[in-house]
């Protein structure tokens, strides 16, 4: 069996998880839930045996790299990284519904790059040869995806703190199912928490690796900037946090921001401007 | 006056100590860098140039907006987060100090009404013994307790883990000492560039500044090569050089190969394998159509040669066997553009072997004749230079920031009173961090203190 075959079944493994949770949404059977997350980790596990094939492939075709080089490979491990934070998020406190407002991201990707991306294996260019493009690329992804779902929740938040306002509390309605807007501001909150150090973590090999390539960690390249300004986004709502007037709404449109922000550096920056990094695709 | 003065300092630390600041600055910073990412930086293209106005070419230029990352407000932006974070710390500080060194060891009334978590439980029994059976729980399921007697009510204090509150300090410390290493290498480090032939050494670079920097060594490139994996695309750049000393090669650094991401450091100078090029010296004579006032001529690649008549020529392309490409020809030719001062520009072929050729071309075209003699080519390797002194020190606070981040998100400082009276045992606890796993481990905690007490009541 190829890769690309698992990588077929994975997207449709998400696309199936996702509409479990719609139902579940509007349905609110609780069984629905477990079989939407249930699902998806099915998804997450053929989709990680996906990835190391690919990797055992490239070998075979005498390039072998790890399959995070090119717009395809990055995209795919995007959404597996996607998948795996919700994954620990959902073991962890047990919120499925979540996955109504996180699977469509992973799924988005995963189809985007099964249908609309060249999955050729090329050789690395001399400038992606190193250690660090593994280190760089693993860090920054696996913060992405934080945001990522910590975006999908600051949605809910959104939704759900308007129900609050404007419902009584008593009310039957979808929205209702939701945890509540504290609740979810928390697991916001948490979210970011794993993306933070790890974003930072992301920069901090990427400076790394620019000075051990070309002798500067930092030299202003579109790419750099942005992960800064998605940096600068985050710290904000870090501090948010801990100011009169900052918390609830704005927090969550901050995460929101946060999340467009690191859309951009991470595809924006490739097709709009130039700069050192390479997965223009 | 002395009050008026005192409320403008004290403002003016107010306004430096202010999380609002903060805000401002994060999202500002933000917002600024996007810019820079939009408006080209360094020396804009012509296209760019044209395509705005005069006046915005003015402003954006007055403003710094070509080199934006490093204009004076930039770093006005730079200075005032430090200041902001400096003082905000500072202030927060000795409150933070006295809760890790002097914690409060008794719970009283209004320490437990800001608790989350508390319990009362009933027990009857003495309260001596009482009390040691909690410090049991405490001493094996969480930590070694303080006990303290009030007017004959104990008290027991146990924490985990206090000094966790200090890391969000080291945090803010790291963004400091990254600025400070970050300045130490704009002061005392260089960023240069240099070209080397193949056989050729080198002891100067020359800085992005323009400056020309002495490098206390040689530097000479044994050799340099590129190979191809089958679709053609380059595998690896690779530049074989050797570090010369006193003219002496230096051990360890005689014919090392360098290769992108493979760099090679000698005397905290940092030499990256960049870009590679040919550059070759051509001859000719040049003389007028008929062949009189003949002159020989030395053009370099990349740069252009005054002729007699005014008009300049540079080699476009030169080979070596002109056959392959001219049938019934032979011997090396070399193809040159001519620029007349007129503002026309003629591409020629020159040849060495066919004169004949050379002297029709000059005849038609009525400009000078032009003989080709032959000449070198040679391989260079173009290396990026680096010296950097400040970079431990960022690679330091980098550290510091992460292993920082990670103590303030992932630790926790959890504190626990007990106060045994009368029959009650009041149990209070609070974290700073992960409330929701803190309230769990506090009921387990408490069901273990439960299970003690009446196994021992029991007895
Ligand atoms: C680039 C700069 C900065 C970084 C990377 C940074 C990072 C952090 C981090 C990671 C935390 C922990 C947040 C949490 O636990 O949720 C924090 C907390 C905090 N930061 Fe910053 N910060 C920066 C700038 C500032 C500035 C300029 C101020 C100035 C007022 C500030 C004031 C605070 C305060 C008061 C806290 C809360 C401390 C506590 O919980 O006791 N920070 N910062």
């Amino acid at each position: 069996m190829t890769s690309s075959i698992l990588f077929n079944i994975t997207t449709l493994a998400y696309l199936i998880s996702m509409l479990i949770f719609f139902v579940f949404l509007a349905s609110r059977i609780k069984a629905l839930g477990i079989a939407g997350s249930a699902t998806a980790f099915v998804g997450l596990a053929v989709q990680t045996v996906a990835i190391g094939l690919r990797w055992r492939e490239s070998y075979a075709l005498g390039v072998g790299h790890a399959p995070l080089s090119n717009l395809y490979e990055s995209v795919v491990f995007f959404s597996w990284t996607i998948v795996l934070i919700y994954a620990l998020l959902d073991l962890r406190y047990k919120y499925r519904i979540i996955g109504a407002f996180v699977m469509p991201f992973a799924l988005l990707g995963m189809a985007w790059a099964q249908l609309g991306l060249d999955s050729g294996i090329q050789p690395l260019v001399p400038a992606l040869q190193s250690n660090w493009l593994l280190y760089h690329v693993i860090t920054c992804f696996l913060g992405y995806a934080a945001f990522a779902v910590a975006c999908g929740i600051s949605i809910m938040y959104l939704i759900r703190e308007n129900h609050e306002k404007s419902t009584s509390a008593n009310e039957q309605s979808i929205v209702a199912t939701f945890p509540t807007s504290r609740v979810l501001d928390d697991l916001n909150y948490k979210a970011i928490m794993i993306g933070f150090p790890l974003l930072t973590l992301g920069i901090v090999t990427g400076a790394a690796w620019a000075n051990y390539a070309w002798g500067t960690y930092w030299s202003w390249d579109p790419k750099e900037t942005w992960s800064l300004i998605v940096w600068f986004i985050y710290a904000a709502f870090l501090h948010a946090r801990i100011t009169r007037g900052w918390v609830g709404r704005r927090a969550a449109w901050l995460s929101i921001i946060g999340f467009a922000a690191t859309i951009f550096c991470y595809l924006g920056v490739n097709l709009l401007l130039s700069g050192l990094h390479s997965y223009g695709g | 006056m002395t009050n008026n003065e005192r409320t403008l300092s004290q403002s003016l630390w107010d306004f430096f100590c202010s999380l609002k600041l903060t805000m401002f600055l994060f999202i500002t910073l933000a917002v600024i860098s996007i810019i820079g990412t939009i408006i080209p930086q360094g020396s804009p293209s012509p296209e760019y140039l044209q395509a705005i106005t005069q006046n915005k070419l003015k402003l954006y230029q007055s403003l710094g907006f070509f080199d934006l990352y490093h204009s004076w407000w930039f770093m006005l932006l730079l200075a005032l987060l430090s200041v902001n974070l400096v003082a905000c710390s500072m202030k927060r500080f000795p409150q933070i100090w006295k809760t890790i060194t002097r914690p409060v060891t008794v719970m009283n009334d209004g320490l437990e009404k800001t608790l989350t978590n508390l319990t009362v439980i009933k027990a009857s029994g003495n309260a001596a013994e009482l009390r040691d059976g909690v410090m049991r729980v405490l001493k094996t399921e969480f930590a070694e307790p303080l006990r303290t007697e009030v007017n004959g009510v104990y008290h027991l204090f146990a924490q985990k883990a206090p000094w966790c509150r200090l890391a969000v300090y080291f945090v803010h410390l790291s963004v400091v000492i990254i600025f400070i290493g970050a300045i130490i290498g704009s002061l005392f480090g260089y960023k240069g560039f240099v070209n080397i032939m193949e056989g050729e050494g080198v002891s100067k670079v020359m800085s992005r500044s323009e400056k020309e920097i002495d490098l206390g060594f040689t530097v000479r490139c044994e050799k340099f090569s590129v190979s191809y994996y089958d679709t053609g695309a380059p595998k690896e750049f690779k530049s074989i050089l050797t570090v010369l000393d006193n003219g002496q090669p230096v051990p360890g650094y005689n014919r090392v190969s360098v290769i992108v991401n493979d760099p090679l450091t000698y005397k905290g100078i940092t030499f990256y394998q960049s870009s590679y090029g040919k550059a070759g010296e051509y001859h000719f004579t040049v003389s007028d159509s008929n062949g009189k006032n003949p002159i020989d001529l030395v053009v370099n690649s990349n740069s252009s040669a005054k002729l007699p008549d005014g008009s300049g020529m540079h080699v476009l392309e030169i080979t070596e066997d002109i056959s392959p490409y001219a049938q019934g020809l032979s011997g090396p030719a070399a193809n040159i553009e001519v620029h007349t001062p007129k503002g026309g520009t003629r591409r020629i072929v020159v040849y060495a072997n066919h004169p004949e050729l050379n002297m029709q071309q000059a005849r038609q075209s009525g400009g000078p004749l032009f003989q080709y003699k032959g000449g070198k080519e040679r391989i260079y390797t173009g290396l990026q230079v680096a010296k950097d002194p400040g970079v431990w020190v960022v690679w330091f606070g980098c550290f510091l920031m992460v292993v920082g981040i990670y103590i303030a998100f992932f630790m926790s400082h959890r504190r626990v009173w007990v106060r045994i009276q009368n029959g009650t045992i009041t149990i209070g606890g609070n974290a700073s961090k992960n409330q929701g796993g803190f309230q769990l481990y506090f009921e387990r905690l408490v069901e273990k203190i439960k299970a003690q007490l009446s196994a021992e009541e029991n007895k």
